[in-house]
């Protein structure tokens, strides 16, 4: 049964650092590696990222942020060229290596790309898809869900009038907002977001990084981005990666002003 | 230098202008000919009778045969070119996605099947309906034709599906969804409007071909009623009737080019609109 209510998730999973209840890691890497046509992307990266925080994946271009991302729902499958070894657990399962099927397992995560891919067919039906995935079929708790979804994402009161047209008739923020609605509706525990707001004007990426302030208290947003000022506002914990290894990690406020490498300093400079 | 740019950029404009104009006077002079040389042969009688005696020699009837014929084999054909096209492209563009040598071997030989003369195709069904111990059917036809434009419908359906961006694909994945639903339900709704194109090109080509079905379909003057009977096919009707020595006959020809060119059109409008009411929903 498709529940109306939000999921709560059991903290039963090992703890970072702390070791305290409150920040649990819902993702552990661990020896991940991929390598791509002989060149090495990803180098042995071991990361633990805390449950319902905002985890900012920051770098130059280039460095695998979003191999890294693509890892963690299996969308590398497309690639033929990318090879990936290591562990990933999401939660207690390690997808790379699980019998569950893919398809429930990357339900597990909502993607925001850099730029929204709305489904060619009408907002409704955008938000309802992958509800109707999880076998719902009934009209009403479609109605419920795809309201409650478009209001989480503050996109109800601009669409609520014109639900069955085309969802690319929307402005390219309501896309991202509604590409968000719609992976919200499959009940996510993780939001993948992939410099979301890179295409955006700044008001409708103002909205996007509020509605992800809003959002970590349910979900887990692991966010790459390469603007250091939206890393600052947003991140609870930050990832700092150079050529497809993780330099520095930390909670924003020590590692933007005690970088400790000079990767990370040189990065900073040139991104202020 | 700004002067020779001027000068370069008119002679681009003038000959890219004259290409593109040329295509439409080109369709224009061949519409005017058939019609000046036919337009005498056209009648109600052309589109509602079959032959009756003496028709090919300037007597009484019409190409109804010929019409209701050709309809048949096209559709019949482009349905079967349909249920075998489209999910042919639609594994290539989702199921072999990270096999690209795969795919590019199966597009390889779906271009070379594009290319075989349909006299080849025609002499295949031939030797086919031989083996198989059939004679020249309507059913002949129809399968015949269908080998010839399946290439045609699956590769440019292909093409479209190519050109799809691989984030809505992504997106699709990352919501849950099975390759197989990720190809029926959004994939084909986001290359709808070049599947009916596809759809067009392999039924105008099955409807226009005449090698293909003159040694499998046969040619009768009565309109067929089962699948095992001969059919006339528009194309071959214009070939034997301008072929006669009677000049009324030859009219005739003309008149059936007509009937012919005015069906593709109509399918042309008709799959222009149904293209452009499917493609609103469509990721620009």
């Amino acid at each position: 049964m498709y529940l109306l209510q939000e999921e709560t998730m059991t903290g039963k999973y090992p703890d970072i650092k702390t070791g305290q209840q409150e920040c649990p890691a819902i993702v552990r890497l661990n020896n991940l590696n991929v390598f791509a046509e002989g060149n090495h992307i990803l180098k042995n990266i071991s990361l633990e990222i805390p449950k319902n925080k905002v985890t900012v994946l920051l770098g130059p271009s280039g460095c695998g942020k979003t191999t890294l991302l693509k890892c963690m729902n299996r969308l590398t499958d497309l690639y033929k060229e990318l090879k990936v070894s290591g562990s990933i657990y999401i939660e207690e399962d390690d997808i790379l290596h699980t019998p569950k099927n893919i398809p429930s397992i990357r339900q597990k995560m909502g993607l925001l790309s850099q730029r929204p891919y709305p489904l060619p067919v009408s907002i409704y039906k955008n938000v309802a898809y992958g509800i109707k995935l999880k076998g719902v079929r009934d009209r009403k708790l479609l109605d419920y869900n795809v309201e409650k979804h478009l209001r989480e994402v503050g996109l109800w009161n601009e669409v609520k009038d014109r639900l069955h047209s085309p969802a690319t008739g929307l402005s390219i923020g309501q896309q991202q907002r509604l590409c968000l609605a719609r992976g919200l509706a499959v009940k996510p525990h993780i939001i993948l977001a992939d410099e979301p707001t890179s295409a955006l004007d700044p008001i409708s990426s103002k909205i996007i990084e509020n509605l992800f302030r809003k959002l970590k208290t349910h979900y887990t947003i692991i966010l790459v981005t390469h603007v250091l000022r939206q890393a600052m506002r947003l991140a609870d914990n930050v990832v700092f990666m150079y050529d497809g290894e993780i330099i520095e990690q930390g909670d924003p406020q020590t590692l933007f002003n005690n970088p400790q490498t000079d990767k990370l300093k040189e990065y900073l400079v040139e991104g202020n | 230098m700004r002067k020779r740019k001027i000068i370069e950029e008119k002679i681009f404009r003038f000959i890219a202008a004259f290409a593109a104009y040329s295509l439409i006077g080109i369709l224009a002079f061949i519409i005017i000919v058939i019609l000046v040389k036919g337009f005498n042969a056209l009648s109600v009688d052309m589109l509602i009778k079959t032959p009756k005696g003496g028709y090919y020699f300037g007597g009484e009837g019409g190409v109804l045969n010929a019409i209701v014929g050709s309809l048949y084999i096209a559709v019949g054909a482009t349905l079967i070119a349909v249920l075998l096209g489209m999910p042919a492209a639609l594994y290539i563009n989702v199921h072999l996605i990270r096999k690209k040598r795969t795919q590019n071997t199966i597009r390889y030989f779906m271009d070379a099947l594009w290319g075989i003369p349909s006299i080849v195709y025609g002499a295949f069904g031939f030797t086919l309906m031989l083996f198989l111990g059939m004679h020249a059917s309507l059913i002949a036809g129809i399968i015949t034709v269908a080998l010839l434009i399946t290439p045609i419908m699956a590769r440019t359906f292909d093409e479209v599906l190519s050109t799809i961006p691989k984030g809505l694909h992504e997106a699709t994945l990352a919501l849950g969804s099975t390759k197989t639903e990720t190809a029926f339900r959004v994939l084909f709704k986001q290359g709808f409007s070049g599947f009916i194109t596809a759809v067009l090109l392999a039924f105008g080509r099955g409807i226009g071909d005449a090698a293909s079905v003159l040694f499998t379909a046969g040619y009768t003057d009565l309109v067929p009623v089962n699948l095992d009977e001969p059919a006339a096919t528009l194309p071959l009707a214009i070939f034997f009737q301008l072929g006669s020595p009677i000049p009324e006959v030859r009219e005739r020809a003309y008149a059936a080019a007509v009937i012919l060119t005015v069906i593709i059109f109509i399918i042309s409008l008709g799959a222009r609109y149904l293209s452009k009411r499917y493609s609103r929903s469509n990721l620009k």
